[in-house]
């Protein structure tokens, strides 16, 4: 069954304020081989102006996965997990995600497309601050493959 | 510190390899919360049609900045990132995979004193990622 279309513009309540902390974001920036020692020395972040130090630009998948983990259990929705890809992925940042933060995110579902029997589902979601200030902007395009005919 | 008036579309700006073993992808699986078995478990990626364990496509896109953030010398100058998934990296147990990252000037933006950077992003000589782009901002610390 194709994901129904009716979950466009349906929005997700906020998820539960995400406490960023620095040994996770150090413990992030080693998964993704980052270098940088704004990642991980506070002296270097303050140094570059920062509050502290500073997480990898995809360190905020770690926020979003809690709206996409609503998305796929949104009542209606129609989404089999098994059966889903990830085709695309974009961030667009207000400002870098820090140690301290308190981050939070509201995911909204953009669009649902059909294509030769897939689905692809674009879902947005906006990741604020302890203040409701925006941080940055996650969109993902999920592909729910077609049943098997 | 880079200018932007010194980019032009088409400048190489950096290239770098990177080897992922089965231990990077158990490492980005804790770091990152993202703990599909296809990434670390044989017998399931099979069960479920793959030719074997894949690495996360959000490592992938991860280590892909990395090159650029070296170039500019501070993440907190990355403004956007966006990529497509176009092939899975099929990561060997025993000889792990490589990929290669090449970025090039996408587009410059004088008037936001930004840069767009354009990445390819290969695996085996094939691309891995599309439209992989990094956007930064060039603008003279106050």
């Amino acid at each position: 069954m194709a994901v129904n279309p009716d979950i466009v513009g349906r929005s997700c309540e906020p998820t539960e304020p995400y406490a960023v902390g620095r040994e996770k974001v150090r413990e992030f920036a080693r998964a993704v081989m980052a270098t940088s020692p704004i990642h991980t020395d506070v002296g270097a972040a303050r140094a570059a102006g920062y509050t502290d130090i500073v997480a990898p630009p995809t360190f905020a998948v770690v926020v979003q996965e809690k709206t996409l983990a609503q998305l796929l259990a949104m009542p209606g929705a129609n989404i089999d997990f098994s059966r889903v890809v990830h085709g695309s992925q974009d961030f667009t940042f207000t400002r870098p995600i820090v140690a301290g933060d308190e981050l939070t995110a509201v995911l909204t579902v953009e669009s649902v497309k059909s294509l030769a029997g897939n689905s692809m589902v674009t879902a947005v979601s906006q990741i604020t601050d302890a203040t409701g200030a925006h941080v940055v902007t996650a969109t993902s395009t999920l592909v729910v493959r077609a049943d098997d005919a | 510190m880079i200018a932007v008036e010194q980019l032009t579309v088409g400048d190489e700006v950096a290239t770098a390899s990177y080897r992922f073993t089965r231990d990077s992808l158990v490492r980005y699986a804790g770091a990152s919360g993202d703990f599909n078995p296809i990434h670390y478990r044989d017998d399931v990626a099979v069960s479920v049609g793959l030719p074997g364990v894949l690495a996360h496509g959000m490592l992938t896109m991860g280590v892909a900045v990395q090159p650029v953030v070296e170039w500019i010398g501070d993440p907190g100058r990355v403004r956007g990132y966006q990529v497509k998934f176009t092939r899975p990296v099929l990561v060997d147990p025993s000889e792990g995979a490589e990929i290669t990252v090449l970025a090039k000037v996408g587009a410059v933006i004088p008037e936001d004193q930004m840069a767009r950077i354009d990445l390819t992003v290969t695996f085996n000589g094939d691309t891995v990622l599309g439209k992989a782009q990094v956007l930064v901002s060039l603008a003279p610390t106050a």
